[in-house]
């Protein structure tokens, strides 16, 4: 690609609309092969990014989604122990001197690969996506490390294994704890926020094909006035998108038409049972009367 | 965005204005080293460096690393290119206006010190009903008593006070987090074997206990969120108080900290630098960058709908230092006081005019407050906030 105009428009290729600011990250990310730590809140297309521009590249999206607890053996590597044994069992039998089993255990054909080991031994280089790294512990973060400056992993028993092909690594967070600074500093950053009307506007028309001008700008107003009200959870552009789809599902073409209606699909929206018991239908008819 | 800066003839090029424009931002506060320098120059061979809106946009992937930073970007970036040249401007946001440690820890002393005197009319409350004379004299009394036997905290401004300080916020902290649950769960290092699982998984290997699995009582800290009133009735305590805070955060990697006066500020980056004097400085200076009188409720209310919801859960405690005299109504405190309640966390209110002979907290906030709280307690002196520390072990 030659310039983030053009990787902006590779990506509305594939229905997805990037704000400046994020396709230029994303370029720059490209250009000096450095991982792409994105933040923001839930739903407001972090990980479709990832998605998106492997479509758009035609390559492999590597994804490894972080959990509290998890560890090396689920994210990077582990030995095929069951393997091993039946190696070594099979081998005491054929006679093989201890250092003959030994080099032949811990060769690569018993290394079982993860995501992140995956990730740098590709033909063709992927997107790798590391979800929601801030549910993972720190201790996770020092994997990381290694692997996001050097493109390599060390395994004790084999040496250091540098990668064939250099992967796009997109992180996302939603900032639920903060992140260390170590692993900042190696990566690029985009904060991405809730999009202002005209793109979310341009989202729902790419995603929702065939939707009414009319509904569509309704939607979006009534979508961008309901984020300033007091929630718990605020509605991302997913929810947006799921709530187009039901009113064009109920074919509903007028916000203000139908009270009983629009308060059934705000359950697309609201999802918790204090922002429901806000959200009253009184309230969602005023919200879309000043939408309209 | 058409002034753009006219750098002088003698100018050295490019890279030198970049790496200026680095230690501008550095000076501000971003943590930027060499090699972000060279990552600068090399993004803008990737877009068009002669269009200051990309230019603007690379950077800002390069040089920012949270939110906060990304948000505060644009104001420095204007400051450098857009008008002002090298010359640092003073419309820096407020939350991000760290200067050098040493004017900002004078300066903020200074003014804390002309301040000390005068001070009594601001305590007056402005929602008192016929209550502002005994306040007045309660103020006196106690004053004169405690410079018999144990120090207002007023008088704490010289740095081995503000160490001490430190030291008790640690101990407090200390008191705080250690929690460890009574039962054993599975842990990559543990203290004990955990012979189920080991057997568990050693049917996969044959029988064979290849991969030991251990067991550790995990930890169920209490992560310490701490809100400073910092209004002109406060001023007094406030520097006390933060040096508190600075011990708090320096002693504990998962508190946060935050300052209100009539909004709220986040200052638990500010509290984190290395330099603890540098760090006070810091946040002196956000502090004094308030002015005129508190909305308690309303800052309350801010951070229970915002930062609550990231960084407060039933395993909070949120430690709140005000004296509860509040300009909004006191309907306000009560409902924000509410949704934090709702949770999960425990909520402590330390005020300053507790440790006053006869206070009673008959001013509507703190009434209005007071049924939410799990402990109010006094803290005008440095035992007051050591005597915490076992209240804090039975929490």
């Amino acid at each position: 690609m030659t310039s983030w105009t053009d990787l902006k428009s590779a990506l509305a290729a594939q229905n997805y609309v990037a704000s400046d600011d994020l396709a230029v990250s994303l370029h720059l990310a490209l250009s000096l092969q450095r991982p792409l730590l994105l933040e923001g809140a839930a739903g407001v297309g972090k990980t479709e990014v990832a998605r998106v521009l492997a479509a758009a590249q035609n390559s492999k999206l590597i994804r490894l989604q972080c959990y509290e607890g998890l560890d090396a053996a689920q994210a990077i590597y582990e030995w095929n122990y069951q393997r091993q044994l039946l190696a070594i069992r099979a081998s005491s039998e054929a006679g093989e001197t201890g250092k003959q089993v030994e080099d032949r255990i811990f060769s690569r054909e018993y290394l079982l690969e993860r995501p992140l080991l995956a990730a740098i031994t590709q033909e063709q280089a992927p997107v790798l996506l590391i979800d929601e790294i801030d549910r993972a512990d720190e201790e996770f973060e020092a994997f990381l490390l290694e692997i996001l400056a050097d493109y390599q992993i060390t395994v004790p028993e084999l040496g250091t294994i540098t990668a064939t092909t250099v992967p796009t690594v997109i992180l996302t967070s939603n900032g639920t704890r903060d992140l260390s600074d170590a692993l900042r500093r190696r990566c690029l950053f985009a904060y991405v926020d809730y999009p202002d009307r005209e793109t979310e506007l341009a989202i729902l028309q790419a995603r929702c094909a065939g939707i009414e001008t009319h509904l569509a700008e309704h939607i979006i107003g009534f979508v961008q006035t309901l984020r300033k009200e007091d929630l718990e959870k605020v509605p991302g552009i997913a929810e947006t998108l799921d709530f187009a789809a039901a009113l064009m599902g109920l074919g509903i073409s007028d916000l203000t038409a139908d009270p009983a209606a629009l308060h059934a699909t705000l359950t697309t929206l609201l999802k918790t049972q204090s922002d429901r018991a806000h959200i009253t239908t009184e309230v969602a008819q005023r919200i879309a009367g000043k939408a309209a | 965005m058409s002034r753009v800066t006219r750098f002088a003839g003698r100018d050295p090029g490019a890279t030198a204005r970049m790496a200026g424009f680095m230690a501008h931002l550095r000076e501000n506060g971003l943590r930027l080293g060499v090699q972000e320098t060279e990552a600068a120059l090399t993004a803008l061979n990737f877009v068009d460096a002669a269009h200051p809106a990309e230019t603007r946009r690379a950077l800002k992937a390069i040089c920012t690393g949270c939110k906060d930073e990304a948000q505060q970007f644009d104001a420095l970036f204007d400051a450098f290119w857009m008008d002002a040249g090298r010359v640092r401007t003073k419309v820096m946001p407020k939350m991000t206006v760290p200067t050098k440690g040493d004017d900002s820890v004078h300066s903020s002393r200074n003014a804390k010190g002309e301040d000390a005197g005068g001070v009594g009319d601001a305590t007056a409350p402005e929602a008192g009903q016929g209550e502002a004379e005994s306040d007045g004299e309660g103020k006196l009394i106690a004053t004169e008593m405690r410079n018999l036997s144990r120090r207002d905290l007023r008088d704490l401004i010289q740095p081995e006070d503000i160490a001490e300080a430190e030291a008790i916020a640690r101990r407090l902290g200390l008191a705080l987090r250690d929690r460890r649950s009574r039962r054993r769960v599975a842990a990559s290092k543990g203290d004990r074997l955990h012979f189920r699982k080991t057997i568990r998984r050693s049917l996969a290997t044959g029988g064979e206990p290849i991969r030991l699995i251990q067991r550790k009582r995990p930890d169920r800290s209490r992560k310490i969120v701490a809100l400073c009133d910092v209004s002109g009735s406060m001023t007094v305590y406030a520097q006390v108080y933060l040096a508190f805070l600075a011990g708090l955060m320096r002693g504990d990697f998962t508190a946060d900290a935050y300052l209100f006066h009539t909004r709220l500020v986040r200052i638990t980056e500010a509290l984190r630098d290395k330099d603890a004097m540098r760090a006070i400085g810091r946040m002196s200076l956000m502090a004094d960058g308030f002015g005129g009188g508190s909305k308690i409720g309303e800052s309350l209310d801010t951070f229970a709908h915002t930062y609550a919801r990231k960084f407060v859960d039933g395993r909070s405690v949120v430690m709140i230092f005000s004296d509860g005299y509040d300009t909004s109504p006191p309907a306000h405190i009560d409902a924000a006081l509410a949704t934090l309640r709702k949770r999960g966390c425990r909520i402590i209110w330390l005020n300053p005019l507790k440790g006053w002979r006869d206070y009673e907290p008959v001013a509507a906030g703190m009434a209005a407050a007071l049924p939410h709280l799990d402990r109010f307690a006094a803290a005008n002196t440095l035992a007051d906030l050591a005597a915490l520390e076992k209240e804090l072990v039975t929490l």
